[in-house]
């Protein structure tokens, strides 16, 4: 402390008073930016032996929840029809088996593999159907319209997800997540399952086609370079503002207290 | 264009062989070093010889530390160099990066174009800085205020003349000639604004009304497709339709799209007018009674419908009545039902007008 | 350039001063008349203080957006014409847009410097607003519009209003989707003005929203109306300032009488140029690294959709974050519609500032009595109830502007996006409260401590045992420099006296009544600090203190003394502290 107050009237206090609140705010700036990585995709299979390994798997790690019978408990709900899509995008994304009830379940990196994930979901999808996980050409994005896809995005998904897939608040803690680490498996099956709060996008009402569409302007749009130089985080102007302020002003305040400083020769 | 004081001219800064440098730092209104040529260029030193002697130099001509200046010198120069390096690099960016059709291409152009530009100028500013700061003495000068306000007689003066004027001009005496002037500006006023006329049709009860009717088919916006209930049989599903025929037309859009929602059985309650909803399926206008943002943000579990802009919240059950937010009217209901061949269209127009509260609302 | 001569001989060819005098000197003097007043220009002394390249961020910005304006206007096409776009940005092939939007990523994407010009432009918008605000936060809390630069603060607020018209309008002209969400909430709010709102909107988009016309409309206005306003208001601005002259920090040998620092030419000329390079540089440099306004990310316009997290720029924020606070409020009366939750938030927040701002300057004169010249710059601390004013209008802006991003805010520190208005809406009511208070507190302890050190001097750390025993720390006498500094209380406001004579000693009647009541009242508060200690050599600014009882806070130097606040309400010393012997015994 009384190092400090020694310095502080040095002509380098002004900087330094500066700098420091230049880095506390680019560490503010810091959360606004999370990236994250593209999973690879995962191809679906199902058959008579892969259902029973599901159902002990199913036993091991969910039925705390959702009863031995997969029929639901207090804790969690029923599986029986929600389909092996639903646990494919559940478990595979890590946000199941849940670890502590929260306003939503947070994307984690997955507890079981993907063979075991599909074995559970065979085995759920035996007891009642649903929507089976999309097959690797179902979510080729070979050959699809993006132009299209951006505006399904745009019309459906972006009130939430915001227009790049960064994310977005939604009410009461619960949020819609970002695009960013997504398969184009998981995005499929969100729209197809609608987990959490999220809306269902059924097959006929948006088609496996326009599906293919979306998925593809919001894989390529997330691998896209930003031409204009650092993305920003792609929020908006939130964070444009504060870099002007920050990076704008913070620079032009450096070099006008340089400009100005008193000078100190013999010093 | 300043030389009464007598300009020493300009004088190299530290290029002459300077043994006095602390002496000089001392005395640094006292020209050092080797003087300048001859004396005789001061510019008008031979027209006004036989003026009183010219006042000290105001400025002095070099800086205390002279070593340090010449020192600063190369720093400066080297500065201008690079910034005429960026500079000349900026124009080989141009030529030499070409746009493509990839992103990269764009992205390596803007970075070259910008870091080039924005080297240029940095060192610029930092060699003129630094040329400030290092070359030219420190000096401070003091400059006297006169006050603002003119002396008294000067003001007396003006207010003599102003009411000479005003007298001269008879404005004053006239009242006709004033009062007519006066008249004369009060129609060339308003014309400006008549103009202004053209600019909109009159509003009329345009804003009470969609382009929704009997028997308009709900398309899903972008691709246009007519729905069956049964394509929309998922409890939790939510879509943007639009009015058939309507998909490019903005102004239309701009009031008339609407989101379905499918619910459970028994999940949609009071104030939801459940005659205009078909195997429970429900239609609200999608735009925001605030201040007409679409909202679209559904959240199935909830049956909130948050709008991204403001944040008013709807709950989709009870007829998308308010529940948190700045908006103060529900979301108005599409009366909706099925044609003869089983797609969801409108029974009619809405029956509250869309979107913002306005004055002719009521 | 006195002479009349041309030419004289000897002067042509003895280096390049001699030469521009000799030649085109000449030539301009013998046809303006122009060697005086130009000398006076040249020799006309800046003062020095890094707040004061503010304004200059703005001047600059401003210069700038004239320049890449102008290249942008070479190749946008301000139509609303539909078309389907098949360019060269291949992710949006196939989508129906406008013309305007079209040309927008024509320009980023096939324009060669196209994206580095937009992006300087934009920037630069968004620097331009942000050094008015600094700059006109820094001119409140110094009192630098105080007479008699009280008309230059008031156009400096109409720069500050058309700079967020032209910042609103430029960004609505690319026609995405961001855009054209600001657009249709600036239709909901005109629809809300009560009697002309649909009149008014239905006249701006020449019908119905969004039509053909609102784009064309408003780029002539962002490019030719707003920017020659802006132009002659800048110009007005600076020749004010160039005709008063500019204001000075407190510091050693500088009075309301004179100027002091460094001549235009060639010192001032030299900086202010360096510093255009540098805000040129960091415009460009930003423009280079950091993506600003991406719209192909956007999107096209698209009544259907909106996307999460849709903000204005910075700049409009706060108006945003009023509509996101108010509570529904709405009447229904006499067939018509009052839509206070619409018109309150969008009209009352920015009203008050920009009248608050505006009126100001006048009602402190008036509170304060206050007619003299001021040049010396107020130190914040000095006008502890205008900083606390100031800093409470600063937090009442900052909740509303930050509840404008309270999505964004929720979404990425993981809070209930209800909390976070819910949390506004009690703080923009008793955030500027605390604020006051606390800076109010501030600032006077920082005056106190002001006293203290001119009346001790500063502590050196050194530690003295008496003969008595008694151990007292060692001060140092304040330099002469601070010293000038720390007395510079000559502009700190006087305080009016009831019953108190004029100079002429007739009693005030413009204190008597109840406006006269209120306005003492006033005036205690805004005249309320820490008195200099007496004996320190500043005969000039010994304003009156110690009306109604007060305590005086000076003593005899070499006693224990008080530093004392008064508050001119009761009298009551309200903070005191007993400091220990003066050892220098100044």
């Amino acid at each position: 402390m009384s190092w400090i107050i020694a310095r502080r009237r040095r002509p380098v206090a002004g900087y330094a008073v500066v700098l420091l609140g230049l880095i506390a705010v680019g560490v503010v700036y810091a959360a606004f930016t999370t990236q994250g990585s593209p999973a690879s995709a995962s191809s679906p299979a199902a058959s008579s032996r892969e259902t029973a390994v599901g159902r002990q798997l199913f036993v091991q790690n969910c039925s705390s929840c959702h009863g031995l019978l997969a029929q639901g408990t207090n804790t969690g709900p029923s599986l029986i029809g929600v389909g092996a899509a639903a646990v494919d995008f559940q478990v595979s994304t890590g946000r199941m088996p849940l670890k502590e009830i929260e306003a939503q379940a947070q994307r984690k990196p997955p507890v079981l593999n993907t063979a075991q994930t599909h074995a559970i979901a065979a085995y759920i999808s035996s007891l009642g159907g649903g929507p089976a996980i999309p097959g690797a050409s179902q979510v080729s994005t070979q050959g699809a319209d993006t132009g299209l896809g951006q505006q399904l995005f745009t019309s459906n998904c972006a009130q939430c997800h915001n227009f790049v897939g960064a994310g977005g608040a939604l009410t009461q803690g619960k949020y819609a997540p970002a695009l960013t680490a997504s398969t184009p498996t998981q995005i499929y099956e969100a729209m197809l399952t609608g987990p959490e709060a999220m809306p269902v996008f059924n097959d006929t009402t948006i088609t496996p086609s326009e599906k293919r569409d979306m998925i593809a302007y919001v894989t390529e749009t997330r691998s896209a370079p930003n031409p204009g130089g650092f993305s920003l985080g792609r929020v908006g102007p939130v964070t444009e503002g504060l870099v002007g302020w920050i990076g704008g002003i913070g620079a032009l305040v450096l070099s006008a207290l340089w400009i100005t400083a008193k000078r100190r020769v013999h010093e | 264009m300043s030389s009464t004081e007598g300009y020493t001219g300009d004088f190299p800064p530290g290029g002459g062989p300077d043994g006095g440098e602390a002496e000089a730092s001392r005395a640094p209104h006292r020209v050092i070093g080797t003087p300048p040529p001859a004396e005789q260029r001061t510019l008008l030193g031979t027209s006004e010889s036989d003026a009183p002697p010219a006042p000290p130099r105001e400025l002095p001509a070099d800086p205390d530390d002279l070593a340090g200046a010449s020192r600063a010198e190369k720093i400066v120069a080297a500065l201008f160099i690079l910034a005429m390096l960026a500079g000349f690099g900026f124009i080989a960016a141009y030529i030499g990066l070409p746009l493509g059709a990839s992103l990269d291409s764009v992205l390596r152009s803007n970075l070259a174009l910008g870091i080039s530009m924005g080297v240029a100028f940095m060192a610029m500013g930092v060699g003129a800085v630094i040329w400030v700061r290092r070359l030219m003495p420190d000096v401070e000068l003091t400059e006297a205020r006169k006050p603002l306000a003119s002396p008294p007689e000067d003001r007396e003066a003006f207010a003599e003349t102003f009411r000479e004027g005003a007298e001269t001009s008879q404005f004053v005496k006239r009242p006709i000639l004033r009062r007519s002037l006066i008249a004369a500006t009060v129609p060339l006023l308003l014309a400006p604004l008549v103009l202004l006329r053209d600019l909109g049709p009159l509003p009329g009860t345009k804003l009470r009304h969609t382009v929704w009717r009997k028997g308009l088919r709900l398309v899903i916006s972008d691709t246009g497709r007519p729905i069956r209930p049964a394509d929309f049989g998922s409890p939790g599903g939510m879509i943007t339709v639009i009015p058939e025929g309507y998909q490019t037309n903005d102004n239309a859009l701009v009031k008339a799209t609407a989101i379905i929602i499918k619910f459970e059985p028994g999940e949609l309650k009071y104030p939801t007018n459940l005659k205009w909803t078909v195997d429970n399926i429900v239609a609200y206008s999608k735009i925001c009674t605030h201040v007409g943002c679409p909202v679209a943000l559904y959240e199935q579990t909830t049956h909130h419908i948050l709008c991204p802009c403001h944040q008013s919240t709807f709950d989709a059950t009870k007829g998308a009545t308010v529940l948190f937010g700045p908006a103060n009217r529900p979301l108005p209901q599409l009366p909706m039902g099925v044609d003869s061949e089983g797609y969801l269209v409108a029974l009619s127009d809405f029956k509250v007008p869309v979107g913002p509260s306005f004055w002719e609302r009521g | 350039m006195t002479s009349t001569n041309e030419a004289p001989a000897g002067a042509a060819g003895e280096g390049p001063v001699e030469k521009v005098l000799a030649g085109t000197g000449t030539f301009l003097d013998d046809r303006l008349h122009a060697a005086k007043s130009t000398r006076t220009l040249l020799k006309k002394v800046f003062p020095d203080h890094w707040t004061f390249l503010l304004g200059e961020i703005a001047l600059y910005s401003f210069i700038i957006l004239l320049l890449t304006g102008t290249f942008l206007t070479l190749f946008f096409k301000p139509s609303m014409t539909s078309l389907v776009y098949h360019g060269t940005y291949s992710r949006l092939d196939g989508v129906r847009m406008s013309e305007a939007y079209a040309s927008t990523l024509n320009i980023s994407f096939d324009v060669r410097g196209g994206l580095l010009m937009r992006q300087i432009h934009h920037w630069a918008a968004d620097l331009f607003m942000a050094a008015i605000m600094a700059h006109m936060i820094r001119i409140f809390f110094t009192g630098a519009y105080r007479k008699p630069r009280e008309l230059n603060w008031l156009i400096g607020i109409t720069l500050f209003t058309l700079g967020m018209l032209e910042g609103l309008f430029g960004y609505s002209l690319p026609d995405d989707l961001l855009s054209g969400a600001g657009l249709r909430i600036l239709e909901g709010v005109i629809l809300g003005i009560p009697i002309v709102g649909t009149y008014i909107s239905f006249f701006l988009f020449g019908g119905q929203f969004p039509g053909m016309d609102i784009i064309p409309r408003l780029y002539i206005i962002h490019v030719l109306l707003i920017p020659g306003l802006l132009l002659a208001l800048i110009t007005a601005h600076l020749f004010l300032m160039f005709h008063q002259k500019h204001t000075q920090m407190p510091g050693k040998g500088r009075t309301d009488k004179n100027v002091v620092g460094q001549p235009l030419y060639p010192y001032f000329m030299a900086k202010t140029g360096a510093f255009f390079f540098f805000v040129f540089g960091v415009l460009a440099l930003l423009s280079a690294l950091a993506q600003i306004n991406p719209v192909w990310l956007y999107g096209p316009y698209n009544p259907v959709a909106m996307s999460a997290g849709s903000q204005p720029d910075f700049y409009m924020g706060m108006l945003e974050g009023a509509l996101r606070i108010f509570p529904n409020w709405s009447w229904n009366l006499w067939g018509h519609t009052f839509a206070w939750n619409v018109l309150i938030p969008a009209l009352v927040p920015l009203g008050l500032l920009f009248t608050g701002a505006a009126l100001w300057p006048f009602l402190e004169r008036w509170i304060t009595g206050d007619q003299r010249e001021h040049h010396v710059n107020d130190r914040p601390r000095n006008a502890a109830t205008r900083t606390a004013i100031g800093i409470a209008v600063i937090t009442w802006y900052g909740i509303m502007w930050l509840e404008g991003a309270n999505d964004v805010i929720a979404d990425h520190f993981q809070i209930s996006l209800y909390t976070t208005t819910e949390i506004a809406r009690y703080a923009v009511v008793i955030g500027p409260v605390i604020a006051y208070i606390l800076t109010k507190r501030i600032c006077l302890g920082l005056q106190r401590k002001d006293a203290a050190t001119l009346l001790h001097g500063y502590e050196t750390g050194i530690i003295q045992m008496r003969p008595n025993g008694e151990y007292v720390e060692l001060h140092a006498p304040v330099p002469e420099e601070e010293r000038a500094v720390l007395e510079a209380r000559t502009t700190a406001p006087l305080p009016l006296e009831a019953g108190s004579d004029d100079d002429s000693g007739v009693p005030d009647p413009a204190l008597r009544g109840p406006v006269g009541k209120l306005r003492l009242a006033l005036n205690r508060v805004v005249t309320e600090s820490v008195p200099l200690p007496v004996g320190n050599g500043h005969g000039t600014n010994g304003h009156g203190n110690g009306h109604g009882g007060n305590g005086h806070g000076s003593s005899v130097a070499g006693e224990p003394e008080r530093a004392a606040v008064t508050s001119g309400e009761d009298g009551k010393t309200l903070l005191g502290r007993d400091s220990p012997e003066d050892p220098g015994e100044h």
